[in-house]
């Protein structure tokens, strides 16, 4: 524990010299455009910012990428306020009632407690990181195939059973990722499989690809099948107004706190930050005095949607750095930074690469910080983006796209993949099958199928080492109770439902 | 995108026809992957699981799925919910055939001057700004793009005939 202190202040060591701050300023202002421009979000973003850290070493460049992350969920929040459009899923709670308070004139408000309850949600992610995430991975260090296969069964499932859209549609989805994931050499035997003969299938599909492709592309094309045009809010945004809301803000504390643990909880089980900021949103209209009247414009309901996306944007990154598993499509483009900056992610990060590791959780705490200065300074600057016809936005996205597309084998070929995913995303956005467990599939197919195999050699083929210690066992357990989840939800709240009706027959 | 009308046919594709198209699609590129996997072999070598044990498993259970989804699709009711109407799909089309043509040059022209030109005729087509305006930007951001990557952070983008003509 000690230790670990000392390691942050190293990590702190490292996030201050100058050349890391300027990238982590530079992160932040990108990632807030990123998040406030329609088709760029948080996981494309980066994708495409990516090639800019080839030619840095590791800390620097997952200082300056996860920067662009908290910026980008910075951004979401000012379009879902002034403009009522969310520029990140997750910001779509946000317009409930932030839209309401810019339209009566509150939008300082609105904009100022935005901010500050996604500063306290990642503030109180990071600490849970600080303090879980080496215990996470010592534990997880003893881990052997069997282990780490539970491990990835249980993230999927939960997929499966925490998504919103139908299950076989995630469980499509997910297995489409698998299959692309597996397209190429296999790693075991060093054969090729699925190319069909094709010279530019031997490298497989690789995830970046379809990152940039699914979310990029795809978003771009239903932005404008909507034919979107921006009607919104002024911005005015200063101190008298962010010191007034701040001097409001603490009365919410147990608002916050749920909201925190909401997100955190969503986080780290891969659900991810736009159930959060649902979830959140719904408890806190429950729960609250004022339930009854939001969706008017009430300060609640924008600190509640926040606050949890931020917490869980946040905490998606623990089982990222100590299991190697990532908990949203975001983190799975950090984890794919990683590989190319030729680090293993998982357990072993912690005792090998400490340095990195402590240098990224330090610039989570400043790189929030900084964050929160920036866009209390430059709201209006960054409304002003929104400003821009869409017509010129969408050809600048769309090369960008490109480049990042083309950047990540310097292949032209990829640059045509990522068109064909951008078209598949359209259509498979439209009709409800999510992306995410595709793209985290595709990255984790490779590993996932490591894990079986090595089991299943261990065990001359037998599906029992999967229930074979305790540990292993519960995992796997807890994987099904996560798939099966809405019929266990579903069988619950009829039980509960018919027991009250024999008390009332009573 | 949910106006509901009588009969689908004339405002744009029916929700309905999409989801089949989507689901038969899926299945399709499943029965590929079946089929791949087969190649490589699905059972047991001497070394452990053959390279195709692990697809052809992923590649039934996304058949299986797609079935549960198509029969989803096929025993709900006709509601007549539209995909998109058919100007949407015009307007959507609109982008992806410049976005293709762009793809598509960028190994033979490079990619400044094919993103160039991709935001001057955005700009122009969509835009209806002035051409000066549109091809000022559409030099400009390549101009830039240029600096940032292959000066600033060393990364080298596709080039054609006219970086080869300027030097680079």
């Amino acid at each position: 524990m000690l230790e670990d202190i000392g390691n942050l202040f190293h990590g702190f060591a490292v996030v201050a010299q100058p050349f890391n701050l300027a990238l982590m300023v530079l992160g932040i202002v990108l990632g807030v455009i990123v998040g406030v421009l329609p088709g760029l979000g948080g996981a494309n973003g980066i994708a495409i910012l990516l090639p800019l850290t080839f030619s840095m070493s590791p800390t620097s460049a997952i200082i300056m990428l996860s920067c662009i992350y908290w910026g980008a969920l910075f951004g979401g929040a000012i379009t879902s306020i002034l403009f009522n459009i969310p520029g990140e899923p997750w910001s779509v709670a946000t317009t409930f009632d932030g839209y309401p308070m810019a339209q009566k004139g509150q939008a300082g408000e609105a904009l100022t407690a935005a901010f500050t309850s996604s500063f306290v949600g990642a503030l109180f992610a990071v600490i849970v990181i600080t303090l879980v995430a080496p215990l996470v991975a010592s534990f997880a260090l003893e881990f052997g195939p069997p282990e780490i296969f539970s491990v990835y069964f249980l993230a999927f499932c939960s997929f499966v059973g925490l998504s919103k859209e139908p299950p076989f549609k995630t469980v499509a989805s997910m297995m489409l990722g698998f299959a692309l994931g597996a397209v190429g050499l296999d790693q075991m035997t060093g054969q090729l499989r699925m190319t069909f003969g094709f010279p530019q299938m031997l490298n497989g599909f690789d995830f970046l690809i379809a990152v940039i492709g699914l979310f990029g592309i795809g978003e771009i094309l239903l932005t404008m099948e909507e034919g979107l045009s921006f009607r919104g809010n002024a911005a005015k945004l200063n101190m008298k107004v962010v010191v007034q809301t701040w001097a409001k803000l603490p009365r919410y504390w147990m608002l916050s706190l749920r909201s925190c643990l909401i997100g955190c909880w969503m986080g780290i089980s891969p659900a991810g930050a736009t159930p959060a900021s649902f979830m959140s949103y719904g408890i806190a209209k429950r729960i609250s005095k004022r339930g009854h009247l939001f969706g008017t414009g009430e300060i609640e309901g924008v600190v509640a949607p926040e606050t949890a996306a931020h917490a869980a944007g946040t905490s998606a990154l623990l089982p990222m750095i100590s299991l190697g598993v990532p908990g949203s499509p975001t983190a799975a483009v950090l984890l794919g930074g990683l590989l190319i900056w030729g680090l293993q992610p998982g357990p072993l990060l912690f005792t090998e690469q400490k340095d990195f590791v402590w240098g990224l959780i330090a610039s989570m705490y400043m790189g929030n910080i900084v964050g929160l200065i920036i866009v209390l300074t430059c709201v209006p600057l960054f409304a002003a983006i929104l400003r821009i016809p869409f017509s010129v936005i969408a050809p600048i996205i769309l090369v960008f796209c490109a480049i990042g597309a083309y950047t990540v084998h310097n292949n032209t070929f990829d640059v045509v993949m990522m068109v064909v995913f951008g078209i598949a995303g359209y259509f498979l956005k439209k009709t409800n099958y999510p992306l995410a467990p595709m793209v985290l599939a595709i990255v984790l197919g490779d590993k996932a199928e490591e894990g079986f195999r090595q089991s299943l050699l261990a065990s001359q083929g037998s599906l029992s080492v999967f229930w074979s210690t305790p540990l292993v066992a519960t995992i796997m357990a807890l994987g099904l109770i996560a798939l099966f989840w809405p019929i266990i939800q579903n069988a619950l709240t009829r039980a509960r439902a018919s027991v009250q009706r024999l008390r009332a027959a009573q | 995108m949910s106006d509901r009308i009588e009969e689908t046919g004339g405002a744009g594709p029916s929700h309905r026809n999409v989801e089949v198209g989507v689901a038969v699609f899926i299945a399709l590129l499943a029965l590929i992957g079946i089929y791949g996997s087969l190649q490589v072999g699905i059972g047991w070598a001497s070394d452990g699981p053959r390279a195709g044990f692990f697809p052809f498993y992923v590649s039934l259970i996304i058949l299986i799925s797609c079935a549960v989804n198509l029969a989803q699709v096929l025993m709900a009711e006709r509601d007549g919910q539209v995909f998109a109407y058919w100007n949407q799909l015009r307007q959507v089309g609109s982008v992806l055939l410049p976005t293709i043509v762009y793809v598509l040059a960028i190994p033979y022209s490079g990619i400044y001057v094919a993103s160039g030109v991709l935001i001057a005729f955005f700009m122009r087509w969509f835009g209806r700004y002035a051409w000066a305006i549109a091809i000022g930007v559409g030099v400009a951001v390549p101009v830039l793009t240029f600096f940032m990557f292959e000066i600033w952070f060393l990364v080298p983008l596709p080039k054609g005939p006219l970086e080869n003509v300027l030097g680079y």
